[in-house]
Protein backbone atom coordinates (compact mmCIF):
# COMPACT_ATOMS: atom_id res chain seq x y z
CA UNK A 1 0.00 0.00 0.00
CA UNK A 2 1.42 3.39 -0.94
CA UNK A 3 -0.20 6.76 -0.53
CA UNK A 4 2.08 8.44 -3.06
CA UNK A 5 2.75 7.80 -6.69
CA UNK A 6 6.05 8.58 -8.37
CA UNK A 7 5.55 11.13 -11.15
CA UNK A 8 5.05 9.36 -14.49
CA UNK A 9 6.91 11.63 -16.85
CA UNK A 10 9.00 14.72 -17.50
CA UNK A 11 11.41 16.57 -15.23
CA UNK A 12 9.66 15.48 -12.03
CA UNK A 13 10.15 11.83 -12.94
CA UNK A 14 13.82 12.42 -13.62
CA UNK A 15 14.27 14.18 -10.27
CA UNK A 16 12.39 11.40 -8.51
CA UNK A 17 14.77 8.83 -9.96
CA UNK A 18 17.81 10.77 -8.72
CA UNK A 19 16.34 11.15 -5.25
CA UNK A 20 15.18 7.54 -5.11
CA UNK A 21 18.87 6.65 -4.80
CA UNK A 22 19.47 8.78 -1.66
CA UNK A 23 20.38 6.48 1.23
CA UNK A 24 18.89 6.60 4.70
CA UNK A 25 21.82 7.80 6.87
CA UNK A 26 21.07 5.34 9.69
CA UNK A 27 20.22 2.26 7.60
CA UNK A 28 22.41 2.82 4.53
CA UNK A 29 21.19 -0.29 2.66
CA UNK A 30 17.81 1.39 2.25
CA UNK A 31 16.99 4.41 0.14
CA UNK A 32 14.49 7.07 1.14
CA UNK A 33 12.23 5.66 -1.59
CA UNK A 34 12.47 2.11 -0.15
CA UNK A 35 11.40 3.50 3.21
CA UNK A 36 8.55 5.59 1.84
CA UNK A 37 10.13 8.78 3.25
CA UNK A 38 10.23 10.34 -0.24
CA UNK A 39 6.64 11.29 -0.91
CA UNK A 40 6.30 13.72 -3.74
CA UNK A 41 8.27 15.62 -6.37
CA UNK A 42 6.62 18.49 -8.21
CA UNK A 43 8.04 21.06 -10.61
CA UNK A 44 7.00 24.68 -10.55
CA UNK A 45 8.71 25.95 -13.68
CA UNK A 46 12.43 25.40 -12.97
CA UNK A 47 11.89 25.17 -9.23
CA UNK A 48 11.51 21.76 -7.66
CA UNK A 49 9.51 21.01 -4.51
CA UNK A 50 10.37 17.75 -2.77
CA UNK A 51 8.06 16.42 -0.06
CA UNK A 52 9.40 14.07 2.59
CA UNK A 53 7.83 12.63 5.71
CA UNK A 54 9.51 11.79 9.03
CA UNK A 55 9.43 8.22 10.33
CA UNK A 56 9.33 9.34 13.99
CA UNK A 57 8.75 12.83 15.44
CA UNK A 58 12.24 12.99 16.87
CA UNK A 59 14.05 11.18 14.08
CA UNK A 60 17.48 12.86 14.02
CA UNK A 61 18.10 11.63 10.45
CA UNK A 62 15.55 14.02 8.92
CA UNK A 63 17.89 17.02 8.79
CA UNK A 64 20.58 14.90 7.13
CA UNK A 65 18.10 13.53 4.60
CA UNK A 66 16.99 17.05 3.74
CA UNK A 67 20.60 18.14 3.23
CA UNK A 68 21.33 15.04 1.12
CA UNK A 69 18.30 15.72 -1.09
CA UNK A 70 19.35 19.34 -1.59
CA UNK A 71 22.94 18.42 -2.43
CA UNK A 72 21.86 15.82 -5.03
CA UNK A 73 19.70 18.45 -6.68
CA UNK A 74 22.47 21.06 -6.45
CA UNK A 75 24.77 18.65 -8.33
CA UNK A 76 22.19 18.62 -11.10
CA UNK A 77 21.81 22.41 -10.91
CA UNK A 78 18.19 22.16 -9.84
CA UNK A 79 16.94 24.80 -7.45
CA UNK A 80 14.76 23.16 -4.84
CA UNK A 81 12.96 23.39 -1.53
CA UNK A 82 12.20 20.48 0.76
CA UNK A 83 8.87 20.35 2.55
CA UNK A 84 7.95 18.08 5.42
CA UNK A 85 4.51 16.48 5.38
CA UNK A 86 3.10 14.95 8.58
CA UNK A 87 -0.30 13.82 7.40
CA UNK A 88 -0.91 10.99 6.63
CA UNK A 89 1.64 9.79 9.17
CA UNK A 90 4.42 7.49 7.99
CA UNK A 91 3.79 3.77 8.37
CA UNK A 92 6.01 0.73 7.87
CA UNK A 93 3.37 -0.47 5.39
CA UNK A 94 4.98 1.93 2.90
CA UNK A 95 8.28 0.07 2.93
CA UNK A 96 8.85 -1.48 -0.49
CA UNK A 97 9.15 -5.28 -0.95
CA UNK A 98 12.64 -4.67 -2.25
CA UNK A 99 13.39 -2.65 0.88
CA UNK A 100 12.19 -5.49 3.13
CA UNK A 101 14.48 -7.96 1.35
CA UNK A 102 17.48 -5.64 1.59
CA UNK A 103 16.78 -5.05 5.27
CA UNK A 104 16.75 -8.75 6.05
CA UNK A 105 19.93 -9.40 4.05
CA UNK A 106 21.55 -6.59 6.07
CA UNK A 107 20.69 -8.37 9.34
CA UNK A 108 17.64 -6.37 10.41
CA UNK A 109 14.34 -8.28 10.66
CA UNK A 110 11.68 -6.45 8.60
CA UNK A 111 8.28 -5.49 10.12
CA UNK A 112 6.43 -8.73 10.83
CA UNK A 113 2.87 -7.59 10.23
CA UNK A 114 0.89 -4.63 8.99
CA UNK A 115 0.36 -1.60 11.18
CA UNK A 116 -3.39 -2.16 11.04
CA UNK A 117 -3.03 -5.30 13.14
CA UNK A 118 -4.45 -4.78 16.63
CA UNK A 119 -1.80 -7.07 18.06
CA UNK A 120 0.93 -4.71 16.89
CA UNK A 121 -0.44 -2.09 19.28
CA UNK A 122 -1.48 -3.81 22.47
CA UNK A 123 -0.91 -7.33 23.72
CA UNK A 124 1.17 -10.19 22.35
CA UNK A 125 4.34 -9.56 20.38
CA UNK A 126 4.43 -10.66 16.73
CA UNK A 127 6.53 -13.63 15.61
CA UNK A 128 9.86 -12.21 14.49
CA UNK A 129 12.19 -14.40 12.41
CA UNK A 130 15.94 -14.39 13.03
CA UNK A 131 17.51 -12.72 9.96
CA UNK A 132 20.55 -15.02 10.29
CA UNK A 133 19.12 -18.57 10.70
CA UNK A 134 15.37 -17.88 10.04
CA UNK A 135 14.37 -19.44 13.36
CA UNK A 136 11.02 -18.27 14.74
CA UNK A 137 12.22 -18.89 18.25
CA UNK A 138 13.32 -15.37 19.16
CA UNK A 139 12.79 -13.14 22.19
CA UNK A 140 12.39 -9.40 22.60
CA UNK A 141 15.22 -7.88 24.61
CA UNK A 142 13.93 -4.30 24.50
CA UNK A 143 11.04 -2.41 22.91
CA UNK A 144 13.54 0.22 21.71
CA UNK A 145 16.76 -0.35 19.77
CA UNK A 146 19.68 1.61 18.35
CA UNK A 147 17.31 3.99 16.54
CA UNK A 148 13.69 4.99 17.17
CA UNK A 149 12.40 2.68 14.43
CA UNK A 150 13.90 -0.54 15.82
CA UNK A 151 13.50 -2.97 18.73
CA UNK A 152 16.18 -5.33 20.06
CA UNK A 153 15.72 -9.09 19.72
CA UNK A 154 17.81 -12.19 20.27
CA UNK A 155 17.59 -15.56 18.50
CA UNK A 156 17.09 -18.49 20.92
CA UNK A 157 18.59 -20.96 18.41
CA UNK A 158 21.71 -19.35 16.98
CA UNK A 159 21.95 -16.76 19.81
CA UNK A 160 22.36 -13.89 17.32
CA UNK A 161 21.31 -10.53 18.80
CA UNK A 162 19.58 -8.48 16.11
CA UNK A 163 17.51 -5.38 15.38
CA UNK A 164 13.85 -5.67 14.43
CA UNK A 165 12.19 -2.91 12.41
CA UNK A 166 9.01 -2.14 14.39
CA UNK A 167 5.55 -1.86 12.84
CA UNK A 168 4.01 1.53 13.18
CA UNK B 1 6.15 37.61 27.49
CA UNK B 2 3.78 40.03 25.81
CA UNK B 3 0.19 38.98 26.32
CA UNK B 4 -0.82 36.91 23.36
CA UNK B 5 -4.42 36.02 22.91
CA UNK B 6 -4.24 33.85 19.83
CA UNK B 7 -6.00 30.67 20.99
CA UNK B 8 -4.10 28.29 18.65
CA UNK B 9 -0.83 29.79 19.87
CA UNK B 10 -1.81 29.15 23.49
CA UNK B 11 -2.94 25.61 22.76
CA UNK B 12 0.07 24.56 20.69
CA UNK B 13 2.37 26.22 23.23
CA UNK B 14 0.82 24.31 26.14
CA UNK B 15 1.07 20.96 24.35
CA UNK B 16 4.57 21.82 23.14
CA UNK B 17 5.68 22.69 26.70
CA UNK B 18 4.28 19.37 27.98
CA UNK B 19 6.40 17.53 25.43
CA UNK B 20 9.53 19.66 25.87
CA UNK B 21 9.63 19.44 29.65
CA UNK B 22 8.98 15.69 29.83
CA UNK B 23 11.45 15.05 26.99
CA UNK B 24 14.11 16.86 29.03
CA UNK B 25 13.20 14.89 32.17
CA UNK B 26 13.35 11.51 30.45
CA UNK B 27 16.60 12.46 28.72
CA UNK B 28 18.16 12.72 32.19
CA UNK B 29 18.18 8.91 32.17
CA UNK B 30 20.60 8.91 29.24
CA UNK B 31 23.75 7.22 30.62
CA UNK B 32 21.96 6.77 34.00
CA UNK B 33 19.60 3.92 33.02
CA UNK B 34 19.52 0.69 35.04
CA UNK B 35 21.18 -1.15 32.13
CA UNK B 36 22.20 -0.39 28.56
CA UNK B 37 19.03 -1.47 26.73
CA UNK B 38 16.78 0.49 29.07
CA UNK B 39 19.05 3.49 28.80
CA UNK B 40 18.57 3.36 25.02
CA UNK B 41 14.82 2.83 25.37
CA UNK B 42 14.36 5.92 27.54
CA UNK B 43 16.57 7.99 25.27
CA UNK B 44 14.35 6.97 22.34
CA UNK B 45 11.22 7.97 24.23
CA UNK B 46 12.85 11.31 25.10
CA UNK B 47 13.64 11.91 21.42
CA UNK B 48 10.00 11.32 20.47
CA UNK B 49 8.99 14.02 22.97
CA UNK B 50 11.64 16.48 21.79
CA UNK B 51 10.45 15.89 18.22
CA UNK B 52 6.87 16.66 19.20
CA UNK B 53 7.98 19.74 21.07
CA UNK B 54 9.77 21.03 17.96
CA UNK B 55 6.68 20.56 15.77
CA UNK B 56 4.28 22.06 18.31
CA UNK B 57 6.43 25.04 19.28
CA UNK B 58 7.19 25.83 15.63
CA UNK B 59 3.49 25.80 14.95
CA UNK B 60 2.82 27.96 18.01
CA UNK B 61 5.34 30.48 16.70
CA UNK B 62 3.64 30.53 13.30
CA UNK B 63 0.22 30.99 14.88
CA UNK B 64 1.49 33.82 17.05
CA UNK B 65 2.90 35.61 14.02
CA UNK B 66 5.50 37.61 16.02
CA UNK B 67 8.46 35.92 14.39
CA UNK B 68 9.35 33.68 17.35
CA UNK B 69 10.65 30.26 16.32
CA UNK B 70 10.82 26.96 18.23
CA UNK B 71 14.23 27.78 19.74
CA UNK B 72 13.21 31.19 21.02
CA UNK B 73 10.10 29.72 22.59
CA UNK B 74 12.00 26.84 24.19
CA UNK B 75 15.10 28.68 25.36
CA UNK B 76 14.14 32.25 26.24
CA UNK B 77 10.93 32.05 28.25
CA UNK B 78 10.96 31.98 32.06
CA UNK B 79 9.10 29.63 34.38
CA UNK B 80 5.96 31.70 34.65
CA UNK B 81 5.58 31.68 30.86
CA UNK B 82 5.73 27.88 30.64
CA UNK B 83 2.33 26.27 30.26
CA UNK B 84 3.08 22.59 30.85
CA UNK B 85 1.04 20.56 33.33
CA UNK B 86 2.88 19.87 36.59
CA UNK B 87 3.04 16.10 36.10
CA UNK B 88 5.42 16.61 33.16
CA UNK B 89 7.99 18.64 35.14
CA UNK B 90 8.32 16.51 38.29
CA UNK B 91 11.89 15.26 38.88
CA UNK B 92 12.61 11.84 37.44
CA UNK B 93 12.89 10.26 40.90
CA UNK B 94 13.84 6.58 40.94
CA UNK B 95 13.03 4.19 38.10
CA UNK B 96 9.75 3.26 39.82
CA UNK B 97 8.61 6.88 39.91
CA UNK B 98 9.68 7.47 36.30
CA UNK B 99 7.58 4.49 35.16
CA UNK B 100 4.58 5.42 37.33
CA UNK B 101 4.52 8.93 35.84
CA UNK B 102 5.07 7.51 32.36
CA UNK B 103 2.18 5.07 32.71
CA UNK B 104 -0.14 7.87 33.87
CA UNK B 105 0.95 10.09 30.96
CA UNK B 106 0.98 7.37 28.27
CA UNK B 107 -2.45 6.05 29.26
CA UNK B 108 -3.70 9.62 28.86
CA UNK B 109 -1.83 10.49 25.66
CA UNK B 110 -2.99 7.49 23.63
CA UNK B 111 -6.69 8.48 23.73
CA UNK B 112 -5.78 12.19 23.70
CA UNK B 113 -3.81 12.04 20.45
CA UNK B 114 -6.33 9.62 18.99
CA UNK B 115 -8.99 12.31 19.53
CA UNK B 116 -6.69 15.10 18.32
CA UNK B 117 -6.23 13.34 14.95
CA UNK B 118 -9.86 14.37 14.34
CA UNK B 119 -9.10 18.06 15.04
CA UNK B 120 -10.40 20.54 12.49
CA UNK B 121 -6.89 22.05 12.60
CA UNK B 122 -5.00 19.92 10.06
CA UNK B 123 -1.53 20.74 11.43
CA UNK B 124 -2.47 19.64 14.94
CA UNK B 125 -4.19 16.56 13.51
CA UNK B 126 -1.03 15.67 11.56
CA UNK B 127 1.23 16.04 14.62
CA UNK B 128 -1.25 13.95 16.62
CA UNK B 129 -1.16 11.19 14.01
CA UNK B 130 2.58 10.78 14.51
CA UNK B 131 2.48 11.17 18.28
CA UNK B 132 -0.27 8.56 18.60
CA UNK B 133 1.83 5.84 16.96
CA UNK B 134 4.73 6.64 19.29
CA UNK B 135 2.61 6.84 22.43
CA UNK B 136 1.23 3.37 21.78
CA UNK B 137 4.79 2.05 21.98
CA UNK B 138 5.50 4.17 25.04
CA UNK B 139 2.44 2.68 26.76
CA UNK B 140 3.57 -0.87 25.96
CA UNK B 141 6.93 0.00 27.47
CA UNK B 142 5.71 1.73 30.65
CA UNK B 143 2.87 -0.70 31.39
CA UNK B 144 5.28 -3.62 30.91
CA UNK B 145 7.64 -2.16 33.51
CA UNK B 146 4.92 -1.27 36.00
CA UNK B 147 3.67 -4.87 35.83
CA UNK B 148 7.16 -6.39 36.12
CA UNK B 149 8.14 -4.22 39.06
CA UNK B 150 4.76 -4.28 40.80
CA UNK B 151 4.49 -8.06 40.58
CA UNK B 152 8.23 -8.51 41.20
CA UNK B 153 10.08 -8.58 44.52
CA UNK B 154 8.94 -6.98 47.78
CA UNK B 155 11.42 -4.16 47.19
CA UNK B 156 10.32 -3.47 43.59
CA UNK B 157 6.65 -3.70 44.60
CA UNK B 158 7.14 -1.20 47.42
CA UNK B 159 9.01 1.28 45.24
CA UNK B 160 6.52 0.97 42.38
CA UNK B 161 3.65 1.64 44.80
CA UNK B 162 5.55 4.63 46.26
CA UNK B 163 6.03 6.07 42.79
CA UNK B 164 2.37 5.68 42.00
CA UNK B 165 1.33 7.28 45.31
CA UNK B 166 3.65 10.24 44.69
CA UNK B 167 2.38 10.97 41.18
CA UNK B 168 -1.31 10.35 41.84
CA UNK B 169 -2.32 13.84 42.99
CA UNK B 170 -0.84 15.34 39.83
CA UNK B 171 -3.02 13.24 37.50
CA UNK B 172 -6.35 15.15 37.87
CA UNK B 173 -4.76 18.14 36.11
CA UNK B 174 -4.54 16.02 32.94
CA UNK B 175 -8.33 16.22 32.67
CA UNK B 176 -8.87 19.90 33.52
CA UNK B 177 -10.20 22.26 30.87
CA UNK B 178 -9.84 26.02 31.18
CA UNK B 179 -12.20 28.41 29.37
CA UNK B 180 -9.88 28.91 26.39
CA UNK B 181 -9.38 25.18 25.83
CA UNK B 182 -13.10 24.55 26.24
CA UNK B 183 -13.84 27.17 23.58
CA UNK B 184 -11.34 25.50 21.23
CA UNK B 185 -12.92 22.11 21.92
CA UNK B 186 -16.30 23.62 21.17
CA UNK B 187 -15.04 24.73 17.75
CA UNK B 188 -13.58 21.29 16.97
CA UNK B 189 -9.89 22.22 17.33
CA UNK B 190 -9.04 20.96 20.82
CA UNK B 191 -9.80 17.70 22.61
CA UNK B 192 -12.20 17.62 25.55
CA UNK B 193 -9.85 16.18 28.17
CA UNK B 194 -12.60 15.53 30.69
CA UNK B 195 -14.11 12.97 28.33
CA UNK B 196 -10.94 10.86 28.39
CA UNK B 197 -11.05 10.20 32.10
CA UNK B 198 -13.00 6.96 31.93
CA UNK B 199 -10.75 5.39 29.32
CA UNK B 200 -7.69 6.43 31.31
CA UNK B 201 -9.07 4.90 34.47
CA UNK B 202 -9.85 1.60 32.83
CA UNK B 203 -6.32 1.36 31.35
CA UNK B 204 -4.81 2.16 34.75
CA UNK B 205 -7.07 -0.31 36.56
CA UNK B 206 -6.13 -3.10 34.14
CA UNK B 207 -2.38 -2.48 34.50
CA UNK B 208 -2.51 -2.01 38.28
CA UNK B 209 -4.46 -5.25 38.67
CA UNK B 210 -1.82 -7.21 36.77
CA UNK B 211 0.88 -5.39 38.70
CA UNK B 212 -0.81 -6.25 42.05
CA UNK B 213 -0.62 -2.56 42.92
CA UNK B 214 -3.29 -0.63 44.82
CA UNK B 215 -4.96 2.37 43.25
CA UNK B 216 -4.11 5.39 45.47
CA UNK B 217 -6.94 7.31 47.13
CA UNK B 218 -8.07 10.51 45.42
CA UNK B 219 -7.47 12.57 48.55
CA UNK B 220 -5.06 15.25 47.32
CA UNK B 221 -4.44 17.10 44.11
CA UNK B 222 -2.22 19.91 42.86
CA UNK B 223 -2.61 21.99 39.73
CA UNK B 224 -1.48 25.28 38.23
CA UNK B 225 0.79 24.49 35.28
CA UNK B 226 -1.48 25.92 32.61
CA UNK B 227 -1.62 29.20 34.57
CA UNK B 228 2.17 29.30 34.84
CA UNK B 229 2.17 28.39 38.55
CA UNK B 230 4.80 25.67 38.72
CA UNK B 231 6.61 23.52 41.27
CA UNK B 232 10.06 24.62 42.40
CA UNK B 233 11.51 21.94 40.12
CA UNK B 234 10.81 23.64 36.80
CA UNK B 235 13.35 26.43 37.33
CA UNK B 236 16.13 23.91 37.91
CA UNK B 237 15.14 22.01 34.79
CA UNK B 238 15.14 25.20 32.71
CA UNK B 239 18.51 26.31 34.07
CA UNK B 240 20.01 23.22 32.43
CA UNK B 241 17.80 23.24 29.32
CA UNK B 242 18.35 26.93 28.58
CA UNK B 243 21.93 27.38 29.75
CA UNK B 244 23.59 27.78 26.35
CA UNK B 245 21.13 30.33 24.97
CA UNK B 246 21.17 32.27 28.24
CA UNK B 247 24.97 32.36 28.40
CA UNK B 248 25.49 32.99 24.67
CA UNK B 249 22.27 34.61 23.36
CA UNK B 250 21.55 33.79 19.73
CA UNK B 251 24.26 31.11 19.59
CA UNK B 252 24.00 28.87 16.52
CA UNK B 253 25.98 25.83 15.47
ZN1 LIG C 1 19.09 -17.35 14.59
Amino acid sequence: MVSWTPPAEGAAEEVWNWLAAVKDPEIPVLTIADLGILRQVTMDGDHCVVTITPTYSGCPAMNTIEQDVLSVLAEHNVEATVETLLDPPWTTDWMSEDGRRKLEAYGIAPPAETSASKRAIWGEDPTVCCPRCKSESTRKVSEFGSTACKALYQCQDCQEPFDYFKCI
Amino acid sequence: MAASTHPIFEYALALGDDALVLGQRIAEWCSNGPYLEEDIALSNVALDYIGRARMLLSYAGEAEGQGRNEDQLAFTRDCRDFRNLLIYELPRGDFGFTMARQLAVDAFEVPFFEALTRSSDRTLAGIAGKALKESRYHLRHSSGWVIRLGAGTDESHRRMQDGLDQVWGYTPELFQMDAAEAALAESGVAVDRAELRQQWESTLDEVLKQATLGRPADDWQIDGGRRGVHTEHLGHLLSELQFMQRAYPGLEW
